[in-house]
């Protein structure tokens, strides 16, 4: 079985985000980047995937030459293959889903694993617009994930409840948090990943779908309601906190 | 990803470097933070942790992978202990003894035969190992050692007695330093032997989950073979070096550790209407500690590259320790101040670490002697001796 997983650098959640001068994109001063938290999972089951039915396991991210940093925490973690397809200083979802689509095409996987959405952006695309474009079939939001012969079985989180769908290979399929716990990358695996090589691609250009206009910090404000103690505040306290925090 | 980063220091770090420090940073988040109270309140050691301590590969993190070594180099040992004392200093107690006090003296004294028989099996946790140096009466003056082995018939008869050996009762293995013709000479010791016994010091305030022993040695038969090629205190020394440049490191985890909880709480507990971090005591305490933190990450960060490149003296690794340790029971002792009572909770990680570091302040050589070490370097008068 021969899997892909697509990943992203994304800045670390813990970072204070800065609007860059010309107002469109952050300030990358001082901010630091690491794995998208939900791409780990789709590492990790495409690991287990591995260890379970043989093949390989190749890691490929659309971004800039920075983005090794990933790519060896991919390699550390046990991915044998890692590639860079590096793009332009900007780009949109669709130039990303492009080229990973054109990336898959040339060494057609039998399962393309990645994370349910980036947390930089959180646009959700990309798993869509990859399944489109190469004709694969698509599971999103997977939390749990069965391989029987060319049948798949993934049960997804939906509103209130788990959904159970069957697919078959190849396919793609979104990886949502609960779907494995990501092993920590052995110290000696750590460093036997220094001497793997890490593949830069220039990426095919594509006409942008989308573009940015502008890109604001969100004001912190607090919507605050004073009601007073007369029983009829009382009661529209009761039915705010029923109605519209939906907290009772 | 770096905790604290003031310096953005973070940048000085290879990739390798900064994943190992993360691969450690989750294994401390996920496996050693959410036991460790409970294992300090009853005074265990957690042994379940020792296998994942293996896989993960932290026995044997600077020695060659043919003996089971991870490889990598001290920078990235340091970062490891950083780590992991940041969950607790006993776990990091017992990866620096596994490290620094066992397999290294077997690795760097021991013959062809000693390295394949032992390496192997203590970087996978099979074995454990301790160290045996310091004597009931003999703590920062080891010269003094009353511990002798006679050499007859081929063996070597030990006789006597080591106190304060941290993993004693659990270990399979100790390295024990014993004068032989008034030599101090290094023997490894198997539990099964004759006449070797241990016995766990209980009571203890401080380290609370590591197990500390008493090695008694009455005419114990230890097999030529089981002598290091080395002669006189350098090699229990060297040893204590690459403990001590470890413990630089780890007593960052520990300060690290009580900063963050004195900083969150500061900003949430509410005391005349406000958060007490907006009152400029408060300030002043969370910027000491802030500043302390940054000057030994600097200092062991120096002190790594300068072991990575074999330049680093003892005296620069005692300055490390003395400065390190000392550095971070400040900032545990203020971090209690900072959470008032509610500092000796253990519902909050300040006051174990308070107590952890009292023992890391004195073992390992004390801050005193560690003084008199770079006074002597530097004046060319020795103090003590």
């Amino acid at each position: 079985m021969n899997v892909l997983i697509c990943i992203s650098r994304v800045p670390d959640t813990a970072t204070k985000i800065v609007v860059g001068s010309d107002g469109k994109t952050i300030d990358n001063q001082g901010v630091k980047f690491i794995i998208n938290p939900y791409d780990e999972y789709a590492i990790e089951e495409g690991l287990r995937i591995k260890e379970k039915f043989g093949g390989s396991v190749t890691a490929v991210t659309v971004g800039s030459e920075q983005s090794s940093d990933i790519l060896r925490t991919a390699l550390a973690m046990g991915v044998e293959k890692a590639t860079i397809i590096k793009a332009p200083e900007i780009f949109d979802s669709y130039f990303v889903a492009y080229n990973l689509a054109e990336y898959a095409k040339s060494i057609k996987p039998d399962i393309i694993l990645l994370g349910r959405q980036s947390v930089d952006f959180d646009s959700f695309q990309i798993p869509s617009l990859l399944a489109g474009l190469i004709d694969y079939n698509l599971v999103t939001v997977v939390s749990k994930l069965t391989i029987d012969a060319n049948k798949i079985i993934c049960e997804r989180d939906v509103e209130g409840g788990k959904e159970i769908v069957e697919t078959n290979l190849p396919c793609i399929i979104s990886a949502q948090k609960g779907l494995n716990e990501p092993r920590y990358p052995k110290l000696p695996d750590i460093m036997k990943a220094k001497s793997k090589p890490i593949e830069i691609l220039e990426a095919k250009p594509t006409d942008l779908k989308m573009e940015v206009i502008s890109m604001e910090i969100p004001m912190k404000q607090r919507i605050g309601k004073i009601l007073s103690d007369s029983d009829e505040d009382i009661n529209e306290l009761v039915r705010l906190l029923h109605e519209e925090a939906k907290v009772i | 990803m770096q905790k604290i980063d003031y310096y953005n220091i973070d940048e000085l770090f290879t990739i390798e470097e900064k994943l190992i420090r993360d691969s450690v940073s989750d294994f401390c988040d996920r496996e050693i933070i959410p036991i460790i109270s409970e294992h300090y309140r009853n005074a265990t050691f957690p042994m379940g942790i020792i296998p994942k301590l293996a896989e993960l590969g932290l026995f044997g993190i600077t020695l060659p992978t043919e003996y089971g070594g991870s490889g990598a180099n001290y920078t990235s040992y340091g970062l490891a202990m950083q780590e992991l004392e940041r969950g607790d200093s006993a776990i990091r107690s017992f990866v620096s003894v596994q490290n620094s006090l066992v397999m290294y003296p077997i690795f760097t004294y021991g013959t062809e035969e000693q390295r394949k028989k032992w390496l192997p099996k203590l970087a996978k946790g099979e074995l454990i190992g301790c160290f045996g140096l310091t004597e009931p009466d003999y703590g920062s003056n080891p010269a003094g050692m009353i511990t002798t082995a006679k050499h007859a018939n081929g063996k070597f008869i030990l006789n006597g007695s080591k106190m304060w050996i941290t993993n004693g009762s659990i270990a399979d293995i100790a390295v024990v330093w014993a004068k032989i013709n008034d030599v101090v000479c290094g023997l490894i010791v198997e539990k099964d032997m004759r006449g070797f016994q241990t016995y766990e010091m209980k009571n203890k305030l401080s380290l609370r989950a590591s197990i500390t022993s008493e090695l008694i040695f009455q005419d114990v038969e230890v097999p030529e073979e089981n002598i290091l090629n080395v002669k006189g205190l350098k090699g229990p020394l060297s040893c204590l070096n690459q403990a001590r440049f470890g413990i630089s490191w780890g007593a960052i985890g520990s300060a690290i550790a009580v900063y963050e909880s004195a900083l969150n709480y500061a900003k949430t507990r509410i005391q005349f209407d406000k958060p007490i971090a907006s009152f400029q005591l408060i300030q002043e305490k969370l910027v000491w500690m802030l500043n302390e933190i940054t000057k030994a990450q600097l200092i062991a960060y120096r002190l790594g590259r300068l072991m990575d490149e074999k330049k680093a003296r003892p005296q620069q690794v005692s300055l490390a320790k003395r400065n390190n340790v000392r550095m971070a029971l400040d900032c545990a002792r203020i971090s209690r101040e900072i959470h008032g009572a509610n500092g000796i909770l253990d519902e909050y990680p300040v006051m174990r670490h308070a107590a952890n570091l009292e023992s890391v302040n004195t073992y390992e050589g004390t801050y005193d002697i560690h003084t008199l070490i770079i006074g002597e370097d530097i004046t060319g008068f020795s103090a003590f001796r």
